[in-house]
């Protein structure tokens, strides 16, 4: 094994889907959809499901096609897809010297000096599918955009690879590069791809070859990296963790429309409690709120109103109830009456780290105490499970929840959906 | 079953100590030197592995090895599958439970239950071992 980094990108294919089936061994040749959140569009699709089904088609449209080909849709089931996740990325961690988790389906690992790399990956690909029954493609290369390559090289050519691609070499490298579209490069987005082509730029071997100054000058020291990276030379190491978020948004259309304020107020509440719980996870205040509410901007039909407001907190706080106050009161002051709200929004902005901002002496700060009551708050709710203590304004079963009407159950996550074995 | 638990099955609060005593007031415990070690149930039952899942049993075919109706099953995804091992088969596709016998070239599904007749697994039938019962957990109340 030769010296200088390797690294490997592990992707689940068609992870949601895959999910839906660990359990439902009778779908392991039924095509599978997963939909988005209140079932509006596909957002995943299993692999014999993507000759029949579109990305993002909406669900109302296309449901009596499903129901004729007999392909099967899914609300999204976060609980499971989030405990699966974590499952594939405990078995990946095991087997390498350090992993980055990219996304829920996906993790780059750090490679350097491990004899075999090929080998490892396929040790990857078998592990993972005993452990989980989640398969996954295992790309191999010299820089982590040569590895995102080479994954979809495994994926693309599956049945050749065994889903496992180790690009290192160079002919192997080469050849990927010639016969890759530079569309499919990692960071390459659609406007991106026009201006390549205007440069003459189709493959990625052409990227690989273009001179990284102009790319540079021209473009952005992004693309310079993402040429520099496909010619082999590493430029991005595996993260470090993300750096604090400078804002945190919640926000999520209705079940149905609303017209009245007190439901609104709630789905409000609602937002703002989710949005303090990831404030404190990231251990920060805020010094202001935005909150905005619309109403569907499609139907012409439809009245049409949409607004915001930003409010100032009396202190950077991370105290749900003052957020909570805030954010009911601001609602309030852009509510109009007669329309059909579809949608609200909740951000955080101003965000800043405790004894960062600057204090005068007569500023107010957060009380000590409701500090306390916080820490007490998410202790309580990581034991029992979101929700249990919360805000009273907060329903349990709110009428404008999500609607998810075709959810399979939490089968890792709750011992009352547990999977049942017969005996029978 | 009435409560439910949302997210991933989390670490237990306290450890439990091997032996329990009461404290006397005013001497110190002799005892508490001699703790060997403290015991946690999720490592005894190791369900905090990735390849470890927790399942519920229905049905009553699994008696004579201790596995009641509405048992909770600790099932193992990573274990290799040996003749005795009872295990979570998928046959044609339906999740069950039963004991793994191998005998020659001859796959059968036994159950612990004179009111089950062996199942032979025949030509046609489709069989997988999803995971192997390493434990089962049942409540007395």
């Amino acid at each position: 094994m030769s010296e200088g980094p390797v690294f490997a990108l592990v992707d689940c294919n068609s992870f949601y889907a895959s999910c839906e089936r660990v359990f439902r061994p009778d779908l392991a040749k039924v095509p599978v959809v997963v939909l988005s959140n209140n079932d509006g569009c596909v957002i995943a699709r299993s692999y014999d499901a993507k000759p029949f089904v579109k990305m993002g088609e909406p669900y109302f449209q296309i449901k009596d096609k499903l129901q004729q080909l007999g392909i099967v849709a899914f609300s999204s089931n976060y609980a499971l897809y989030g405990d699966m996740s974590q499952r594939v990325m405990s078995v990946i961690e095991s087997l390498v010297p350090a992993v980055e988790v990219y996304s829920i389906d996906e993790a780059f690992a750090d490679l350097r000096g491990v004899p075999g790399p090929e080998a490892l990956g396929r040790k990857i690909r078998n592990q993972v599918l005993r452990s989980t029954g989640i398969p996954v493609g295992v790309g191999i290369a010299r820089t982590k955009t040569l590895a995102k390559l080479a994954n979809h090289t495994a994926k693309r050519l599956q049945a050749q690879t065994g889903g496992v691609v180790d690009i290192c070499e160079q002919f192997k490298r080469d050849w990927v590069l010639r016969n890759t579209d530079v569309a499919e490069v990692w960071g390459v987005g659609r406007r991106m791809k026009a201006h390549l082509d205007e440069m003459g730029i189709k493959t990625a071997m052409d990227l690989a070859k273009a001179d990284p100054w102009t790319l540079r000058k021209r473009f952005s020291v992004v693309i310079e990296k993402t040429a520099r990276e496909l010619a082999g030379t590493s430029c991005l190491e595996l993260d470090e963790p993300d750096p604090p978020k400078q804002e945190i948004c919640c926000s999520r259309m209705f079940g149905k429309r609303l017209q009245e304020l007190p439901a609104i107020k709630e789905a409000v509440a609602t937002y703002m409690m989710r949005a303090s719980e990831k404030l404190r996870a990231q251990h920060s205040l805020c010094k202001k709120v935005r909150v905005s509410i619309r109403t569907g901007m499609f139907n012409a039909a439809e009245a049409q109103y949409a607004n915001g407001v930003v409010v100032d907190l009396p202190y950077p706080t991370d105290d749900v109830r003052v957020l909570t106050q805030a954010a009911t009161d601001a609602v309030e002051s852009v509510f109009r009456p007669g329309f059909k709200y579809s949608k609200a929004e909740v951000m955080l902005l101003s965000l800043c780290q405790p004894g960062e901002f600057t204090e005068d002496l007569f500023a107010r700060s957060q009380p000590g105490d409701a500090t306390k009551v916080m820490s007490v708050l998410d202790a309580i709710n990581s034991r029992w499970g979101r929700g249990t203590l919360r805000v009273a304004s907060v329903p349990a079963t709110p009428e404008w929840a999500m609607r998810r009407n075709l959810m399979s159950q939490s089968y890792t996550t709750r011992l009352d959906q547990l999977w049942r074995i017969h005996c029978h | 079953m009435s409560f439910s638990l949302q997210g991933p099955l989390v670490e237990g609060g306290a450890l439990l100590p091997l032996c329990l005593f009461k404290i006397p007031a005013g001497f110190p415990s002799p005892a508490a030197d001699h703790i060997e070690q403290q015991i946690s149930l999720d490592e005894v039952l190791n369900i905090r592995a990735p390849h470890v899942y927790l399942a519920s049993i229905s049905g009553d075919s699994m008696q004579g090895a201790g596995i009641f109706d509405g048992d909770l099953a600790v099932v193992d995804r990573s274990m290799e599958a040996a003749h005795g091992h009872i295990v979570v088969a998928l046959l044609n596709n339906e999740p069950v439970c039963k004991r793994l016998c191998l005998r020659g070239s001859e796959v059968i599904l036994l159950s612990e239950n004179p009111k089950y007749p062996p199942r032979y697994i025949l030509e046609g039938d489709e069989l997988a071992i999803w995971g192997i019962v390493t434990s089962t957990v049942r409540s007395h109340v």
